[in-house]
């Protein structure tokens, strides 16, 4: 893969894929007859606003603003994300694990879960003191959920033979926990992590939009406000770019763990 | 291998089982299954597919309780799972996530009956013994079916179990590795002289390996027959062509044919 790149049709695959989006994108803003996509500014101007040092809307890679926007959106996400993952793999595993404890936790958890994050704000700016925790209680709350859904599917989706081999064996509570469930449902779990933390930044910017002074949210909705089509893009973009690296980051550390499974379908093809 | 290894007599008693599941009439598996596995013998129990012998297999390694009768192993009841009567899997079980290695000493460091060298040791003599050295630092889905079975061998024997129950460890194997399976499996029973039962389908698979085959009756089912296989040990396939085989056979048919037929009715 590596010295021969350039030979790789996924790689020019993938760059025509880009490439076409970037036409789609110039040809509907400048070509089509709409007037309201006409306004829309076009690739060239985003990129050409962003990289640059005197920006006509404030916000470009040169000013300051734009990563304290960015650094606030990224803590509030990641710290989230931590306390989603923190308190509900814990939960997942033990509703997966304990039927009783299951029965209590699942109606709980059924009752809440379909409640849209966004239905929480009012009530979270009331709760909490100050607008930053309510923020994160909103983006927590969609990935807690997303985490102990896959979670309990992936400690249930452990084979019962597992179990048995392990209590035959003479395990004890401990070992079947550190051995069978955490590695058994790990796959689950990963897959949990990876919707979580595109739930993650999915309700953070929605609730930046309405209740935030910072962040990346808040810059797209304050760009509308202004009527500053570019900067909308922008900050949309480093969404994207922000959403892009966390997801990858969470592949590359299941992998990491995972590495028996790599391993084993590597042999398959 | 030394006179604990004369221990191990399971003494079985009217067992009963029925499977409940919801909205459906409750399913009677076995009923009045009543036989003892001889210590140091190879015990095959046999029957068609269906007629209970996984629930039989799961009964005696205690993962499942029978609704009436029970199972003694040297004079006292099972209550549950335990190292001293280890099960082979249809399915295989070792842990995918683990290296081979590391499936093999999982047994007795969660036990703590060894500290982790010596156990180590141990699972690499084994592992050379098994012909499989060169994999001991492979995931099992790196591994051929056959190497599986050996593999899980490995991981039930450094237990040092009384008893071993094997349900089907062969089946979904292709016929020549069954047949280098069953072959190597023959040698290692005889070398180490561990009680075992031995769960099949296949009379021949049953008439190679067997001391004494018991054969299962229909679901709801009992054992119907018990048939003394007294081939000389140590066996090769040469004994597949013996006259002594082909009686056996005979009788073991007539037996399976009346039940069939019983069935039919």
């Amino acid at each position: 893969m590596e010295a021969s790149w350039w030979k790789n049709r996924k790689f020019w695959l993938m760059w025509a894929g880009y490439t076409g989006a970037v036409v789609l994108w110039y040809a509907s803003v400048k070509w089509l007859p709409i007037e309201s996509f006409n306004r829309l500014p076009d690739p060239w101007t985003v990129v050409w606003e962003w990289f640059n040092p005197n920006p006509a809307f404030g916000i470009s890679i040169f000013t300051p603003n734009y990563y304290v926007h960015i650094l606030y959106s990224v803590y509030r996400a990641t710290s989230a994300f931590a306390l989603a993952v923190l308190l509900g793999v814990p939960l997942g595993i033990l509703m997966g694990w304990n039927r009783t404890f299951n029965a209590y936790a699942s109606a709980l958890v059924g009752f809440l879960r379909p409640v849209p994050p966004l239905a929480w704000v009012p009530l979270a700016i009331l709760i909490f003191p100050g607008i930053e925790i309510a923020v994160i209680f909103v983006t927590f709350l969609v990935a807690f959920f997303a985490t102990v859904m896959n979670t309990y599917v992936g400690v249930k989706s452990i084979d019962p033979d597992y179990f048995r081999a392990a209590a035959s064996l003479g395990s004890k509570p401990r070992d079947v926990l550190r051995h069978v469930i955490i590695p058994g449902a790990l796959p689950n779990i990963f897959t949990g992590l990876q919707i979580a933390m595109g739930a993650a930044w999915f309700s953070l910017a929605a609730g930046e939009m309405i209740a935030a002074q910072y962040g990346l949210g808040f810059l797209i909705f304050e760009a509308y406000n202004l009527i500053q089509f570019p900067t909308i893009v922008i900050g949309m973009a480093t969404l994207g770019i922000a959403g892009f690296i966390s997801s990858a980051g969470i592949r590359v550390m299941g992998n990491r763990l995972m590495r028996w499974r790599e391993q084993s379908f590597g042999l398959k093809g | 291998m030394n006179a604990a290894t004369l221990s191990g007599e399971l003494v079985v008693s009217g067992l009963r089982k029925w499977y409940h599941r919801r909205d459906q009439a409750p399913v009677h598996v076995l009923e009045d299954c009543s036989f003892r596995i001889e210590p140091g013998k190879l015990t095959v129990v046999m029957g068609t597919s269906g007629c209970g012998k996984s629930t039989l297999a799961y009964i005696l390694s205690g993962y499942i309780k029978p609704d009436e009768g029970q199972v003694q192993m040297d004079g006292q009841p099972v209550q549950g799972p335990g190292p001293d009567r280890i099960m082979v899997f249809q399915e295989t079980a070792l842990w995918p996530w683990m290296t081979v290695t590391e499936n093999i000493v999982f047994g007795p460091l969660a036990r703590k009956s060894v500290s982790r060298k010596e156990v180590t040791q141990k699972a690499l003599e084994l592992l050379r013994k098994f012909g499989l050295s060169e994999f001991k630092d492979k995931y099992p889905g790196q591994l051929s079916g056959g190497m599986k079975r050996r593999a899980e061998l490995a991981q039930a024997l450094i237990n040092s179990p009384k008893v071993m129950v094997l349900d089907e460890p062969f089946r979904g194997l292709d016929v020549m590795t069954r047949e280098l399976m069953q072959e190597y499996y023959i040698k290692l029973f005889e070398e180490t002289r561990l009680t075992t039962v031995f769960i099949t389908s296949e009379l021949e698979e049953a008439i190679f390996l067997a001391d004494r085959i018991l054969i299962m009756g229909n679901a709801p089912s009992r054992i119907v027959s018990s048939l003394e296989v007294d081939l000389p040990r140590p066996r090769t396939f040469d004994v597949l062509a013996s006259e002594r085989y082909l009686e056996i056979k005979k009788e073991a048919l007539e037996v399976l044919f009346s039940e069939s037929m019983q069935q039919a009715d």
